[in-house]
């Protein structure tokens, strides 16, 4: 006999319904499967035959061909395992078919029958739902994550017996885990921070605008630290973006059993040896890289002149369109990459960069170069962070998260109420077309813009992202016009690479 | 302006012998002991027959040529144009190859800054500060075009309106060091980029020895920003006490190696350079002119003046600054404004530093 099931293939950072079709019929036994299966998939004939005569099932001991459809999807990984015994065991008549009808499946056995969490339930769920499937039938481990998903019945099982018995209606459905215990990957607080008062304001524009801070200073003066903090003083996730954000960390496997919605934005601090396929994604089949890992959130590459040089390069287009393209073989994948980019850096090779340097001009010179280019002309604001003093350190402590936070969503509100009906959502993604029609800037604002430009020989990026930050200053402060107050701050923390003409070494 | 048969005749002779002479530079240890003799006892020098047969067979149409070729203009010391500086040398070049325009050369008001290769960005700023207010108050800065202290000579006095004069060992229409190319085309189209040695010649460590000599000529006095103890630019101001023109220095960190030579050349009285105002004062006692003076001192409000003395007791960051948020914000808005009066500039590493330009 015939069977079909539906199940989904995670692609990218999308699900793909992917149908099961398994085909029973006289002749020497035989257990074939085709439809560009991979080798996970092709195994799971193994744990297949194993835990179906485990669960008390029988094996049919004909000729067995299974075809995973569409044809010219690549399967990978070992979620096909449950909908392929499913499959079997309507196929040869000890379960019938109307049980399973408009019922999705996907999970992977273990040769004892008990079945084992996958990757990407939230996109799987979002997947049956957009074929209107009513049921989907999956690990009970990552149920709670597929439930974030509405209209749909998610039934979560432990075992294949359990699955037969459910379907079947002899016994309720498993209930749902119980909630995971409030877990301790609290934010890092902003009031840890101690010594470093002089750079909150420069912070707050960076969270408030979405701007790209390059923070440059010695070692162990406090970069890390001060970045690791941002995403406390970051807007809350939307309840779309915390959506995203979850679909993506569960492809990724970054989350834990059980875990249902990701509250906090994603911290990324990826070590600089990192590869281009890494950090923008990459690999056959394509999987997400840091870039997308931190969507929402927070990119920081710390000791930037370290990355290698192609893996910079490979971040212009996820920063310039908030996604990147990748193409491998047969196939294209989009993966969604709008983040924060802060960068951090030492400013020269010995790492002091003020008058104890010892280093050479030309040396200095081959550190700028490593860090100049495409990625530092994206850089929205600059801050040199320095050693404490020991009673700033004693002295200074920085406000609390959840007060900078609160000034923070006031001004994302502002600008959200400024670009109402446009896909932007904060200052740092616009042009400077829109800058010009919505950004209420006052001619004595761009007056001292214009002074400025000619003072320090600003490029045309140089000139609109000085005044994208003050847009943000304004919107800190309140202020539905630009002032040239808010053009001086944004100047005063631009990041300017503006060479002087012999800049000697 | 032009030059004649003979003294192309010798130019040519010395690019032609200029590996012999390198010898013979370290046998008379002093470049005039060299350059001043005449063309007979060179040849002897070189004693070389490819020599000889090229001397006498020197096509001068052919070098004029190659010269104009490559857009240089030569001028020789029999030439009414022949700047008259230079002719105070014992060993003047008997031909200098011009790019750029030669009436800069004549110009009376010039002062020679020149300084280390390996500056540091104290001397960077110092000399950038010196060819911006120099230039603005209608100096030519000469200077040799190379990296460091001469580079941001230039640079400065290209920021302000006045000429300026790059002197080069080499061939003046080759840019050397080449990453300074930029600054090379842009100095020819200001003022002037001059040498001694014709198109193609091959450029020896002799050359830029006497290449120092005429840095040091064309100026009226010469300004030594950072110098090592056995810095090339000590030469340039040997080369000025000897023709009798002064040598100021620029002082430093005592604990610098890169003090050690302005610091000797100030032992030994040379005048202390401090700002711009020193060097013009400098000039005007030799010139016996009236140098109109720096722009006079912007009124700071007390907050601004103090934020500018932090900096220059070498705070340099938002939090060194600031030591609230609040008052980050205000220091956000002040910092700005003092960058544009020009007291201050984002320097090193994104420090703020005090520029060397203005006085407060």
């Amino acid at each position: 006999m015939l069977a079909r099931i539906a199940t989904f293939a995670v692609d990218g950072v999308d699900a793909r319904r992917v149908w099961v079709e398994a085909d029973i019929r006289q002749g020497l036994p035989a257990f074939t499967v085709v439809g560009l299966a991979d080798k996970a998939v092709r195994e799971a004939r193994e744990r297949v035959r194993a835990a179906m005569i485990n669960s008390g099932y029988e094996f049919p001991l004909r000729r067995i061909t299974v075809n995973l459809a569409p044809a010219y999807l690549r399967k990978v990984g070992p979620a096909f395992d449950l909908p392929l015994a499913v499959a079997l065991l309507v196929a040869s008549y000890q379960l019938e078919p109307e049980h399973v009808d408009d019922c999705a499946v996907i999970g992977e056995l273990s040769l004892t029958g008990a079945v084992r969490a996958v990757r990407g339930a939230l996109a799987v769920a979002e997947g049956a739902r957009r074929a209107e499937l009513k049921r989907l039938v999956l690990p009970r481990a990552v149920a709670r994550e597929a439930a974030l998903v509405p209209d749909i019945d998610i039934v979560g099982i432990e075992s294949l017996q359990q699955l037969v018995e459910t379907v079947r209606g002899d016994h309720a459905p498993p209930a749902m885990p119980d909630e995971p215990p409030e877990h301790g990957e609290e934010d890092a607080e902003l009031s840890d921070v101690r010594g470093h008062n002089g750079l909150i304001p420069g912070l707050e524009v960076a969270a408030a605008g979405g701007h790209n801070l390059f923070l440059q200073g010695p070692p162990g003066t406090g970069k890390t630290m001060i970045a690791r903090r941002l995403p406390s003083i970051l807007p809350p996730l939307s309840r779309e973006e915390a959506l995203e954000v979850t679909r993506i960390q569960s492809i990724a496997g970054l989350r834990g059993a059980a875990a249902g919605l990701v509250t906090t934005r994603p911290f990324r601090a990826p070590h600089h040896t990192i590869s281009a396929a890494g950090l923008v994604g990459g690999g056959n089949p394509p999987q997400p890289g840091e870039a997308t890992l931190a969507h929402r959130g927070v990119l920081f590459l710390d000791e930037l002149s370290e990355f290698a040089r192609p893996s910079l390069e490979s971040l212009r287009q996820p920063l310039e369109d908030g996604r990147v393209t990748i193409v491998r073989g047969q196939q294209v994948m989009a993966f969604p990459t709008s983040f924060m980019l802060v960068a951090a850096s030492n400013p020269c090779p010995c790492g002091l960069g003020d008058a104890r340097c010892q280093c050479a001009p030309g040396d200095i010179l081959r550190h700028r170069r490593r860090l100049s280019g495409p990625l530092l002309d994206r850089m929205d604001i600059l801050m040199r962070v320095e050693r404490p003093p020991s009673d700033a350190l004693r002295r200074q402590v920085a406000p609390k998260s959840a007060t900078v936070r609160e000034r923070v969503v006031a001004a994302r509100e502002r600008q959200l109420h400024r670009l109402h009906g446009q896909p932007e959502t904060c200052n740092a993604q616009l042009t400077s077309l829109q800058l010009r029609e919505l950004g209420r800037v006052k001619p004595a604002a761009l007056q001292l813009l214009g002074e400025l430009y000619d003072l320090h020989t600003l490029s045309a990026r140089g000139h609109t992202r000085i005044l994208r930050v003050a847009r943000t200053v304004a919107d800190l402060d309140g202020c539905e016009t630009v002032e040239p107050d808010h053009v001086s701050v944004a100047a005063s923390l631009r990041f300017d690479d503006a060479r002087e003409l012999a800049e000697a070494a | 302006m032009s030059a004649c048969d003979d003294c192309l005749r010798r130019t040519d002779l010395i690019a032609a012998m200029s590996g012999h002479l390198q010898v013979e530079f370290k046998r008379r240890s002093a470049p005039g002991n060299v350059l001043a003799l005449p063309d007979e006892i060179l040849l002897e020098i070189a004693d070389a027959p490819a020599v000889r047969t090229r001397y006498a067979a020197f096509d001068p149409h052919a070098a004029r040529a190659r010269a104009t070729e490559v857009a240089l203009t030569v001028i020789c010391r029999c030439d009414s144009a022949y700047p008259t500086r230079l002719s105070d040398l014992e060993d003047p070049p008997a031909v200098i190859h011009v790019l750029g325009d030669p009436s800069t050369l004549q110009h009376e008001d010039a002062l020679a800054v020149v300084g280390a290769r390996r500056a540091s960005s104290y001397g960077l700023e110092v000399a950038r500060a010196l060819g911006r207010a120099l230039s603005a108050a209608g100096v030519t800065v000469v200077s040799g075009l190379a990296l460091g202290v001469d580079s941001a000579a230039h640079a400065g006095a290209l920021k302000a309106k006045g000429p300026t004069i790059g002197v080069l060992a080499g061939s003046a229409h080759v840019a050397y060091p080449a990453r300074g190319w930029l600054l090379h085309q842009a100095v020819a189209q200001r003022g002037a980029v001059i040498s001694e040695l014709p198109p193609g010649a091959a450029c020896q460590r002799w050359c830029f020895i006497a290449r120092n000599r005429i840095i040091a000529a064309l100026g009226a006095a010469t300004i030594v920003v950072q110098a090592t103890r056995n810095s090339g630019s000590l030469t340039t101001a040997d080369f000025a006490a000897e023709l009798g023109r002064a040598v100021g220095a620029v002082p430093g960190l005592v604990t610098s190696s890169l003090s050690a030579g302005t610091h000797g050349l100030i032992q030994q009285g040379a005048p202390l350079i401090r700002n711009p105002a020193d060097a013009l004062e400098l000039l005007a006692n030799i010139t016996g002119r009236q140098y109109k003076a720096q722009p006079p001192a912007p009124q700071l409000t007390k907050k601004l003046r103090q934020l500018l003395e932090a900096i220059e007791a070498g705070k340099g960051t938002l939090g060194e600054l600031a030591t609230t948020p609040a008052d980050a914000r205000l220091a956000l808005v002040a910092l700005d404004e003092l960058e544009r009066l020009g007291l201050i500039r984002r320097g090193f590493g994104g420090r703020w530093e005090r520029t060397a330009g203005v006085r407060s």
